[in-house]
């Protein structure tokens, strides 16, 4: 038998790596929640930067339009597709326009918008803003009396914002475009006689919790792109990090916020 | 080649004037008590290893880092403890030349040089705004990038251009964070000359930050050398290297016999 090893009793036992992470992770929360305030506080202070607001509206907005339009459409055939066999089984399948109208406006189109807008716009903040800060530009900035805060943040986020909203009803339109030519294809379904069905079933409820949701999806995307890339680090390196976890980030939020979001509206309904 | 200017150090105010500056990331002390003065007119070439807090100390100057301890000030003002709105009017006064030129790469060279002026003189008019583009360009030698991309420029063209960029709001005082690191010899000579052509032309006070001694020689009329977070000696060229301190020798031959 070995004898007992003698334990020193004046070393400190090494941290667990879980309380580390579980440091760094809560650290992170309050970082997020300091630059949420920081950019309360400078969205209503002066100078306001309307003309790269417009620029940045383009840049995530006009520049965003062929891709969700593609999947827009493509979404409103796909289900319109899928859902026919299940309908038609019950014989139901002229209650197709109304199941396609409401997936689309209450679910598809701002969560198949703002995962694309997180995908394109989000990793494309984290990763110019990464490269910007690695590259000392927004040290540049700051030292030639512009608020790089004010200048590159508040833009993107006001940006996305506003124009997240309106992708939606764009998608929500195309979306519902390609479900109409799919149904028109099949059950000769008339333009007057699908949009009647079709929009007999939303109401306004609907519409505007659609606008609501992706208010706050624009938001959080605008929020985690900017955050990871002002505050990316080690060179290169950290410009691709911060462009995958503004990604990362945001689509996990967008899903924590789509689960509660729900909740509200139907109760409300 | 241009000749640097002849310094009276008596009787002037200095521009920049430092005290027990100290400056630590967690537990690493990286400015340990900094005392300098730069006057009017004056190249100081501060020279040190990498990751001795050059970077740091002129970062501090320009209020982009906070000083622990210490004072530090510029142009009769401390720059740690003015409100925003005076850093911001200070800050124009300041030209800061980046290690790594940090021109914004979605524009081109002339939006480069038009932004610190369009957005910090509002009044301007577009020809005043092209005049100023034009003359600063014609002095660093590069008035035929004028329509080019940061990416289309070659390494001693982003130099020259980053260093236009902060002369067209006809700074007091240029920080160079390294102005010739990472150029070939030639290049290098060019930005040394044009440092010096900054300093007649522009009056200016700098800080050189460099760990090139043929840049330091050529631009400063006074150099210090930094080693532990302190100052270890502030001299010119001469004084600073006939010396058989044993830090400052290794610094010298390790440069001269690894560089030539
Ligand atoms: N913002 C920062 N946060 C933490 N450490 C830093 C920061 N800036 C510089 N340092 C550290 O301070 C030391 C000096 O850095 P620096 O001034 O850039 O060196 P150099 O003399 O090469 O310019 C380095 O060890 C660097 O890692
Ligand atoms: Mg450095």
């Amino acid at each position: 038998m070995e004898p007992e090893m003698e334990i020193p009793v004046t070393t400190k036992p090494e941290k667990f790596v879980v309380s580390k992470n579980a440091d760094s992770f809560f650290s992170g929360i309050y970082n997020v929640y300091v630059f949420i305030g920081r950019f309360f506080k400078e969205v209503f202070s002066r100078p306001f930067e309307f003309k790269e607001v417009i620029n940045q509206c383009y840049q995530v907005g006009y520049k965003s339009l062929p891709l969700v339009s593609l999947t827009g459409f493509i979404t409103g055939i796909v289900f319109t597709k899928q859902s026919r066999p299940s309908l038609s089984n019950f014989g139901a399948s002229s209650w197709l326009p109304s199941l396609i109208s409401i997936a689309i406006i209450r679910a598809l189109a701002p969560l198949v918008t703002a995962l694309i807008a997180a995908g394109k716009v989000g990793s494309n903040m984290g990763a110019e803003l990464g490269s910007m800060k690695v590259t000392e530009q927004i040290d540049a900035m700051e030292v030639s009396a512009t608020n790089p805060f004010k200048f590159l943040v508040v833009t993107r986020v006001l940006a996305i914002t506003f124009m997240l909203p309106v992708l939606v009803l764009y998608t929500g339109f195309i979306g519902m475009i390609g479900a109409y030519l799919n149904i028109h294809a099949n059950e000769l379904t008339s333009f007057t006689a699908f949009f009647k069905s079709a929009f007999g079933t939303i109401s306004f409820l609907d519409i505007f919790s659609s606008i609501f949701k992706a208010t706050v999806y624009g938001f959080t995307i605008g929020v985690a792109g900017c955050y990871q890339g002002f505050y990316a680090q080690n060179g290169t390196q950290g410009v691709g990090r911060a462009a995958n976890l503004a990604v990362v980030l945001s689509m996990f939020l967008i899903f924590l916020e789509e689960m509660v979001i729900v909740q509200f509206v139907n109760a409300i309904r | 080649m241009a000749d640097k200017k002849n310094i009276q150090y008596d009787d002037k105010e200095p521009v920049i004037s430092i005290r027990d500056l100290k400056k630590s990331f967690g537990t690493l002390n990286v400015l340990n008590g900094i005392d300098v003065d730069i006057f009017k007119g004056e190249n100081l070439a501060v020279l040190g290893r990498s990751g001795s807090g050059k970077s740091v100390l002129i970062k501090i100057i320009s209020g982009l880092l906070k000083p622990d301890s210490g004072m530090v000030k510029v142009l009769g003002q401390e720059v740690d403890k003015i409100s925003t709105a005076a850093l911001q009017q200070l800050r124009l006064k300041i030209g800061f030349s980046f290690q790594s030129s940090a021109l914004y790469d979605s524009m081109s060279v002339s939006e480069n040089l038009a932004f610190p002026l369009v957005r910090n003189r509002r009044n301007l008019s577009t020809k005043e705004v092209n005049a100023a583009i034009e003359s600063v360009l014609n002095d660093v030698g590069l008035s035929q990038t004028i329509n080019q991309m940061p990416s289309e420029l070659s390494g001693g063209q982003k130099k020259r251009i980053g260093i236009a960029r902060t002369l067209i709001l006809q700074p007091e005082i240029m920080l160079y964070d390294e102005p010739t690191a990472g150029l070939d010899p030639i290049t290098c000579i060019e930005i040394n000359n044009l440092i010096v052509k900054v300093q007649q032309q522009y009056n200016t006070s700098s800080i050189i930050i460099t760990h090139d001694l043929t840049c330091a020689k050529t631009t400063a009329n006074r150099v210090a050398m930094i080693l532990d977070g302190k100052f270890l000696t502030t001299g010119s060229f001469e004084e600073v290297f006939n010396t058989e301190d044993v830090a400052v020798r290794t610094f010298y031959d390790y440069n001269f016999i690894n560089s030539k």
